[in-house]
């Protein structure tokens, strides 16, 4: 039992070791300040800032549709609804089968809404597939948390004359802020390395671009789009992708938990 | 009627109408790619679609086999090597595993569930395919590039560490203690008590975590896709490449609106694994749903 409680932490830091090992020495200021010039994927001069852009523009993007319409579902699930509500329950499940669904199948979903609406392979795109991707991970970390505020606090806003609505936003979500922010943080980061749901979505492109219409780059692609070229420099440029997106990925990960203990003390226990 | 009771009134309505979508959305998935591909499953009979092994979308012949092949031998790689370390892993994080040592483990799962499908594949391409080549495929006097069903499969199953063993955590802590003690109190050892008493208890929700870790590895595309070798054949041995269903959708999204009834096809591969998934998913989810109401 402790060989395989070895073998799974010895994996996650055999790929990080991996990824650093062999991304750190391909790092260059350029990678990350530059688009890609002219020649780039034939080792050509310039970096992979197009894609960096990109992917933020997207997940950000994503985030905050898929927050929009997440935390109000998830606190209807949890202040509107009883505990034995039927309804919840068939959501919570079909929520539960949404997050286990492929996201190349979310590609594939979003680039038939995108046929049906007309739109082009585009940032807009993206954010449709992508916000469909997080959006039930969103709901169900939230619901989570939600699900936790002790029962006294809400009657407590009940008793001195706030109505649900108000007791919702007022009460319940100041007290799961943090929940909430890293739960964004959680499908932020899901959002930001997914590949196989933008592939048909967002296109790529090797400007940097800020039109919702346009195609973008995102990293994911750009990692395998460098990787699948025969010239080693250029699959070195992949690797040192691959550590950049490594690298946002962790700063993601850390601060949700660092949110989660540091504010997590302001909270009524 | 004041204001406060307008948006507690119109509020709530529209988060219902919120709730409501966000579980249509799956029919309406469903329904979408059902759409999509019935052009396909207008014109081919379903178990030529399903069974033929011919694939050559130019000449019109759609036979998704090697491609459902692949994807089996490689999630079936993937379950043997996943599903023992993961459930040893989750047995000790539960019985065994004190506060701190929970501490250290905890995270790294977390980080395992968070790397990018890509930054797997990245990884399989520098370290397992060079393994597999160079180690594991001359021990068995046979030569492969290292882009094999069992590259494949390694890096799937470590992907899929992480769900295995949260859901299965989860589960094993909703056996109660008093069965743990009632079974220590009639002289059993520790062991004993996990194995005879506290798995047997947990056992529905334990199959059902390892089923939503297969489910997982069914539709992992990125990874699969730069380590597979995605070659469009029946796989022979666990040195011969494969070629999985969504390895297949995405490599060939650029060409699907140039050939007839490609784009159809491709939905159609797309609807296979979103049946496969939402089948198991949800069977598994209902089986978790049930042991949590069990405990309360």
């Amino acid at each position: 039992m402790l060989l395989s409680t070895a073998i799974v932490m010895f994996s996650l830091l055999l790929i990080l070791g991996t990824i650093v090992v062999k991304g750190l020495p391909a790092l260059s200021l350029d990678m990350i300040t530059k688009a890609p010039e002219s020649g780039y994927y034939l080792g050509g001069g310039g970096g992979i800032l197009n894609a960096i852009v990109g992917s933020l523009l997207l997940a950000a993007g994503a985030s905050v549709v898929s927050m929009i319409f997440g935390i109000p579902v998830a606190l209807y699930l949890n202040i509107y609804l009883t505990r034995k509500s039927k309804l919840a329950e068939v959501i919570r499940v079909a929520l539960d089968v949404m997050c286990g669904v492929p996201s190349i199948v979310y590609g594939a979903f979003g680039f038939a809404i995108m046929l049906y609406l007309g739109v082009r392979a585009s940032l807009l795109g993206g954010i449709i597939a992508v916000s469909l991707l997080i959006m039930p991970v969103m709901i169900r970390a939230i619901d989570e948390v939600v699900r936790l505020v002790p029962h006294e606090l809400i009657e407590a806003s009940y008793s001195v004359g706030a109505n649900r609505f108000e007791t919702v936003f007022k009460v319940v979500v100041r007290q799961t802020l943090p929940g909430i922010i890293s739960a964004v943080l959680l499908g932020f980061g899901r959002g930001i390395g997914d590949a196989a749901s933008v592939l048909f979505t967002t296109g790529f492109t090797d400007r940097i671009s800020f039109s919702l219409l346009e195609p973008v780059a995102t990293l994911p692609l750009a990692i395998f789009f460098q990787l699948g070229t025969p010239l080693p420099e250029v699959q070195q440029r992949a690797y040192a992708s691959a550590f950049i997106l490594t690298v946002i990925i962790l700063v993601l990960s850390l601060s949700a938990r660092f949110l989660v203990s540091r504010y997590g003390r302001h909270m009524v226990k | 009627m004041n204001g406060r009771r307008l948006v507690d009134n119109i509020g709530g309505k529209l988060m219902l109408v919120l709730t409501v979508l966000s579980g249509v959305l799956l029919l309406l998935m469903a329904w979408g790619l059902v759409a999509k591909s019935s052009a396909i499953l207008s014109l081919k009979p379903l178990d030529t679609l399903l069974f033929s092994g011919n694939w050559n979308p130019l000449r019109g012949e759609f036979g998704f086999f090697p491609f459902i092949a692949g994807t089996i031998w490689v999630v079936g790689v993937a379950t043997v090597i996943a599903v023992p370390v993961s459930l040893l892993t989750a047995i000790y994080l539960s019985e065994y595993a004190g506060r701190k040592i929970k501490g250290i483990v905890n995270p790294f799962i977390d980080l395992l569930a968070g790397i990018p499908s890509v930054v797997y594949g990245v990884w399989g391409v520098l370290m397992i395919v060079p393994f597999v080549k160079n180690y594991i495929a001359p021990l068995y006097g046979t030569f492969s590039s290292g882009y094999c069903v069992l590259t494949a499969g390694i890096v799937l199953a470590v992907m899929i560490f992480p769900v295995i063993i949260n859901v299965s955590v989860e589960v094993l802590n909703m056996v109660p203690r008093e069965v743990r003690e009632a079974s220590l109190s009639l002289g059993a050892t520790k062991w004993q008590t996990v194995k005879k008493v506290v798995l047997r208890r947990a056992m529905p929700g334990v199959i059902a975590a390892n089923v939503l870790g297969i489910a997982r590895a069914f539709g992992e595309t990125m990874a699969v896709l730069m380590v597979a070798g995605n070659v469009a054949m029946i796989p022979k041995s666990l040195m011969d490449p494969a070629y999985p269903l969504p390895a297949l959708i995405a490599n060939n999204y650029g060409e699907m609106l140039s050939i007839p009834l490609y784009d159809s096809a491709l939905f159609f591969a797309a609807l296979l694994l979103f049946a496969v998934v939402f089948f198991f998913n949800l069977v598994s989810r209902a089986v978790l749903v049930r042991i949590e109401k069990g405990i309360r």
